[in-house]
């Protein structure tokens, strides 16, 4: 087994930007180049957002958004953050010219499908973060695209237009209904994926709370339909030290057995998972 | 001495423990670092003074459910459950790699029982590339074994006197801070027949949501490490270099140079660094040249004299000039 594709670019950062999104989300833009031009869709970068013991401990972020500079070269990358605890507050109010620690690109990236193949992206909140990356390069090999989204509310529906711009088809759910359908994402996939040819292939991707992924995995296996979630665990280190982040992996014969989803994923095929 | 020119213009960072001798003082901690293929990337293994692998039982292990980590203020809740691919698989899958790459493999030996213990290191000794036991009779986080020797002044001393009988690999028990007076495990260590001890690892403790009243770990209960620790790692390594004659391996919370110095100075020969490489995993080079430096700028010229040499004075004399 391959445990890193390469060696993992660390640096330390500046913050070119901070973006809030609401009271809890923003996009911060880091100036982090070589780990942007070697980023895959669906890797992780590991983020030290304070110097110092306290935080302590690195973060993982989805790699969000390439950034490229008048050439087209890769001059940063970004990631999508939603203040729930000591260190994603400390990255929301980030200011630009700050250093941060960035560790990456980590993990196994989306296998990314090829028409006629389509492709149905199924976000919760933050988990968004995995597929502006995705989506652009679906785009580029000129997969049909769908992004199912659901967030709390319509004001937590964010890159809407980042989507459309790559002709990426939106499906949105809010729990309070006031944007899109009112409920969870899962429903209307199901009811696409119950609608669709059997013989008309898709893969589905999925990133987002763990009762959604598992809702998900699901309702891909109802439908026979292959599916990649990108899990997120709490992980100590990002790179197979610690065996923190582990996720339990049918073993083939009846059992399960723990997998370090630093390495082994966080991209992983869904129906291998043993949901809780 | 012989190897004096060898050393002229160069730090000597060679740490013996019996047998063995370390090219330098800083090794990866158990279960920190993987079976240390995972970092073969990330860092030269054979820069190393060595690897200790994740603790193996005969058999493999899937550990416990996550959550398994939870940080604290300067530090980390861990309760991992010991998970492994078991001593055949190692040997197997990772020793031959670990060779390949010169790394100097210490292996951390779990047990349930004493007689497993016995058999896991009788394994061990057989396999080529193996340069080390370290015996695990201190991880907090399991039920059966381990702590339960630790804990236990006869069987900390049976356990090593029978992994002595069947090696002639160095024997390092790993002990426990969990206990009144780590110095008198470190002497029932020392007595069996113990080549080193390494000490500390992890205070036993919890922390807890309060708003839903669980655990925040899925084992309720699990090992504190990191800076928050250190000081009284340090007291611990500094207590049973006055107590014991064998090598101390230090650890708790080691982040930088200064840190590994500070045990070293306390008692330690060599130093084991976890939860900082998991912050930075890029340590290693730095604790290197950084003790490497301190030797240089004190004009000290092995490391080894450095080890247990806290001066006690320093303090009044600075206290009765000021």
């Amino acid at each position: 087994m391959q445990y890193t594709a390469a060696m993992p670019i660390d640096v330390a950062a500046d913050v070119i930007w901070n973006r809030p999104l609401s009271n809890d989300y923003n996009v911060l833009a880091l100036a982090a180049p070589a780990i942007a031009a070697a980023a895959a869709p669906g890797q992780f970068v590991m983020v030290k957002a304070g110097a110092g013991v306290d935080p302590l401990l690195r973060r993982p972020f989805s790699v969000f958004e390439i950034l490229r500079d008048a050439t087209g070269a890769p001059s940063g990358l970004t990631i999508l953050s939603k203040r729930i605890g000591v260190s994603t507050a400390l990255l929301y109010d980030k200011g630009q010219g700050q250093r941060i620690d960035c560790l990456g690109p980590l993990g196994r990236p989306f296998t990314v499908v090829d028409p006629p193949t389509d492709a149905w992206m199924v976000a919760g909140g933050v988990g968004l973060a995995p597929f502006a990356t995705l989506a652009q390069a679906l785009h580029a090999r000129g997969v049909t695209s769908t992004l199912f989204y659901g967030a709390r509310r319509g004001a937590e529906l964010f890159y809407l237009d980042f989507f459309r711009a790559l002709s990426v088809e939106l499906v949105l759910t809010t729990e309070d209904g006031s944007v899109g359908e009112r409920g969870r994402v899962v429903a209307p996939l199901d009811r696409r994926l119950a609608a669709r040819a059997p013989s008309s292939a898709v893969m589905l991707y999925a990133c987002g709370p763990e009762g959604m992924l598992a809702a998900t995995a699901r309702t891909a296996m109802k439908h026979g339909r292959p599916c990649q979630v990108s899990v997120e665990r709490i992980m100590g280190c990002g790179l197979g030290g610690c065996y923190s982040c582990v996720i339990p992996m049918r073993d083939g014969h009846g059992g399960f057995h723990h997998v370090r989803s630093c390495i082994a994923g966080p991209v992983l095929p869904a129906d291998q998972i043993v949901w809780g | 001495m012989s190897f004096v020119s060898f050393v002229l213009n160069d730090m000597d960072l060679s740490v013996r423990i019996g047998s063995l001798t370390l090219k330098n003082p800083v090794i990866a901690a158990s279960g920190c670092f993987g079976y240390g293929v995972e970092y073969a990337d990330v860092v030269e293994l054979s820069s190393l003074g060595a690897i200790v692998s994740k603790g193996l039982f005969l058999k493999e292990r899937e550990g416990h459910p996550a959550p398994r980590i939870v940080e604290t203020p300067a530090g980390m809740l861990n309760a991992i459950g010991l998970q492994g691919i078991g001593v055949h698989r190692f040997i197997d899958e990772k020793l031959p790699e670990l060779r390949a790459r010169g790394a100097t493999v210490i292996v951390n030996v779990c047990g349930t029982t004493l007689d497993e213990y016995v058999e896991v290191s009788r394994i061990l000794s057989g396999a080529e590339g193996v340069a080390g036991l370290e015996l695990n009779i201190s991880c907090p986080n399991i039920k059966e074994g381990g702590i339960q020797f630790g804990c236990s002044l006869h069987g900390t001393f049976d356990v090593v006197s029978a992994v002595r009988k069947v090696t002639t690999l160095p024997v390092i028990p790993k002990l426990t801070p969990n206990v009144t007076d780590v110095a008198s495990f470190a002497r029932a260590a020392e007595e069996a027949g113990a080549d080193a001890v390494s000490l500390v690892n992890t205070f036993l403790a919890m922390v807890l949501d309060v708003e839903t009243r669980r655990p925040k770990i899925s084992n309720v209960v699990g090992g504190l490490s990191g800076p928050a620790i250190r000081p009284i790692a340090v007291r611990m390594v500094y207590e049973c270099r006055q107590t014991v004659k064998i090598p101390i391996l230090g650890m708790g919370g080691i982040a930088d140079a200064r840190d590994a110095l500070e045990f070293i100075i306390a008692g330690a020969s060599a130093v084991q660094v976890g939860t900082a490489s998991f912050v930075d995993p890029f340590i290693w080079t730095k604790l290197i040249d950084g003790i490497s430096d301190y030797l240089t700028r004190h004009n000290v010229a092995r490391v080894a004299d450095l080890v247990g040499t806290v001066d006690t004075r320093a303090q009044d004399k600075e206290w009765i000039s000021s």
